[in-house]
């Protein structure tokens, strides 16, 4: 009898000490075909595609602050706001995945007093999708967390809510439902998730659409001020215009490395 | 041992019925938090940590100060802390689970808790305050219970314990790094992104804790006739004094640095909190007044004399209490949102909710203080 308690915790002991070593081994990033959240430390999940979905090794986005105007950044403020189920809330408590905000503001550091009177007064904001995301950093539960292609998502239900992401993120990107924001929708998009409160959201490059072959929402309505693609393909899009025009980030001193291009 | 917590006089029950009162208050406010949201609160897009995680902040302080005790005591033979050191581990204890109240608080899905457990993430600064609160927690119950009970039969305690008391002390040093770090490694937060915070963390709360440890002493010294022995808060209030001074002066430091390199999203926070920005200025008079309230602290306890007379004691103590919980519980995390990342501002008040919640969470603290503290002087007076 005695040894066979020995026997068992010898080999107990063994079990546990091979399932404490297996996950080590993929503590920085998950090994494998199917890449996916590290089981301690985030790491890049997999893109799930489907054979029509539009694919990148580096989704980025440039703005063209130029050709912005009042109106295309109203639709493009609405029609993303719209199909997200961003609900409009008056107040300090609002939401927003993509706003209009003044050029100053939204590049403090790189830009004075003396810019040519034509040039852009206002942008749009939106998540920088960083190569480098504080917010995945701190996120104590891997509810936000990046792909391999580049955007960082929201898992809205395993969310706890304590906004550690919104300290975290120096662009302001992010919003939290202090209240049901179903109660503020006028209308529902039932193609994707409306929240509950207590989370946290923001843009995501609009995943689904990727997903199912269309462009970002904000792209198709921007009449050609806004563009997407894959930053790795020299001959993308994307590419060419930054090779041509004169581009800056927000707050690229941080570290973050963003990946929305503004043309100035 | 908690048998003692269930008898006591009129008074005892009384405040016990209070801080009951309290917790219901509390509780009611609560429910409509859970009901509405984080809405109920003033937080908000911009300033989207309030006064909860800043009394979080602040407690961590006061539970690590127990540290202040033990070190003298177990590091240097200083034996006339013995008799106040469960005091301090008991308080550590009390305020440790205030902090955890705050916390889960101030969650937007509180249902959801223990996804911090279930998907554990080492690069969350949050995860390792969840690891040194929790460790913490239950070092000080551990070493106060059983120092306590060895107490009572008039034996020495096991030598094992020595080992937990040992690590409890760069276990409150950890605690309060840890919680410094939850913002100090943050890009774009010009206030809190700074070496010297968590240091500051700690000066502040080796002046705030054995500060509120001489008050409570104090206070059960008049209920329970509770003798902390002769000499013992002047030579704590001699600590409290130092500390603070090495506060202030880390604060400085940050006043150089920030305003010489004249960097302005590192000014900006100063500005808004001491002189106003742009015409917001809703914490101004509040960190002018925890200036003033510390450095009148300072000058009193700086006085050998002072620290020898009860009433200087308290009311020195008094202040730089009070001038620390503005410092960080109600300066430190509003003024780092206060201007955005795009240099809007927002301010923030917490609305009458938010303090009906706090209210009652620090109640629960307290009710936990009042036990722990009812049977650790209840044991000191049976062997006596």
């Amino acid at each position: 009898m005695k040894t066979m308690r020995r026997n068992f915790l010898k080999i107990a002991a063994f079990a546990a000490l091979g399932w404490g070593v297996r996950p080590a081994s993929q503590l920085l990033a998950s090994a494998g075909a199917e890449p996916s959240e590290g089981v301690l430390f985030a790491s890049r999940h997999a893109v799930h595609a489907g054979p029509n979905s539009l694919k990148a090794s580096r989704w980025a986005m440039v703005i063209d602050t130029t050709k912005l105007t009042e109106k295309i950044m109203e639709e493009v403020v609405h029609t993303c706001h719209s199909i997200h189920n961003v609900p409009e809330i008056p107040g300090k408590q609002n939401l927003k995945w993509i706003w209009e905000a003044h050029m100053d503001h939204l590049f403090l550091e790189d830009l004075h007093e003396f810019q040519p009177q034509a040039g852009a007064k206002s942008a749009l904001a939106l998540c920088n999708h960083c190569d480098n995301p504080p917010c995945v950093r701190v996120c104590p539960t891997k509810a936000t967390f990046q792909r391999e292609d580049g955007i960082v998502m929201m898992d809205f239900h395993r969310c706890i809510g304590c906004r550690y992401c919104m300290a975290g993120c120096p662009y302001g990107s992010r919003s939290f439902n202090f209240m049901d924001p179903r109660k503020h929708l006028g209308k529902t998009n039932p193609d994707f998730p409306t929240r509950t409160k207590g989370v946290v959201e923001k843009c995501e490059f609009c995943a689904e659409r990727l997903a199912e072959g269309k462009m970002p929402a904000c792209v198709e309505v921007s009449e050609g001020a806004m563009v997407f693609g894959d930053l790795s393909d020299p001959e993308s899009e994307v590419r060419k215009l930054l090779a041509e025009r004169f581009s800056i980030r927000r707050s690229p001193t941080l570290g973050t490395k963003p990946c929305v291009y503004y043309l100035v | 041992m908690l048998e003692k917590a269930i008898s006591g006089t009129k008074v005892y029950w009384g405040w016990i019925a209070f801080l009951l009162l309290l917790m219901s208050v509390g509780a009611a406010c609560y429910w409509q938090q859970l009901s509405h949201g984080l809405t109920i609160t003033g937080m908000s897009r911009d300033v989207s940590w309030g006064f909860y995680i800043a009394q979080f902040t602040f407690l961590v302080g006061v539970a690590a100060s127990a540290v202040m005790l033990v070190i003298p005591k177990y590091l240097h033979d200083y034996h006339k802390f013995a008799k106040i050191l469960i005091l301090g581990e008991f308080n550590a204890v009390a305020m440790v689970v205030l902090c955890l109240l705050f916390i889960v608080a101030d969650l937007g899905s509180p249902q959801r808790l223990m996804n911090v457990l279930l998907h554990p993430t080492p690069n969350s600064i949050l995860f390792w305050d969840m690891v040194v609160l929790n460790g913490y927690l239950l070092i000080n119950i551990l070493v106060g219970w059983v120092t306590l009970e060895a107490e009572r039969k008039q034996i020495a305690p096991p030598k094992w314990i020595k080992f937990f008391i040992y690590l409890s002390i760069p276990w409150a040093v950890s605690i309060h790094t840890v919680t410094a770090f939850l913002y100090c490694g943050l890009p774009g937060r010009g206030y809190w992104l700074t070496a010297v915070l968590a240091a500051r963390f700690l000066a502040s709360a080796f002046a705030a804790g054995p500060a509120f440890l001489i008050l409570v002493t104090y206070i059960a010294k008049i209920f329970t006739g509770f003798d902390p022995g002769k000499g013992v808060l002047s030579t704590l209030g001699k600590t409290v004094v130092y500390a603070m001074c090495v506060n202030l002066f880390l604060l400085l430091c940050e006043v150089f640095t920030v305003f010489y390199s004249q960097i302005p999203s590192h000014m900006a926070h100063l500005q808004y909190l001491f002189a106003g920005y742009h015409g917001h200025g809703v914490l101004v008079p509040w960190m002018w007044s925890s200036m003033i309230m510390a450095v009148i602290g300072i000058l009193i306890l700086l006085v050998p004399k002072n620290r020898e007379r009860d009433n200087m004691l308290i009311i020195a103590c008094l202040l730089i209490f009070i001038g620390a919980w503005i410092d960080k519980g109600l300066g430190m995390i509003g003024g780092g949102f206060v201007p955005n990342p795009l240099h809007e501002i927002t301010e923030y008040v917490p609305t009458q909710l938010e303090l009906g919640v706090s209210l009652g969470i620090y109640a629960t603290g307290f009710l936990v203080l009042t036990i722990l503290y009812k049977v650790a002087i209840g044991v000191k007076e049976e062997i006596e």
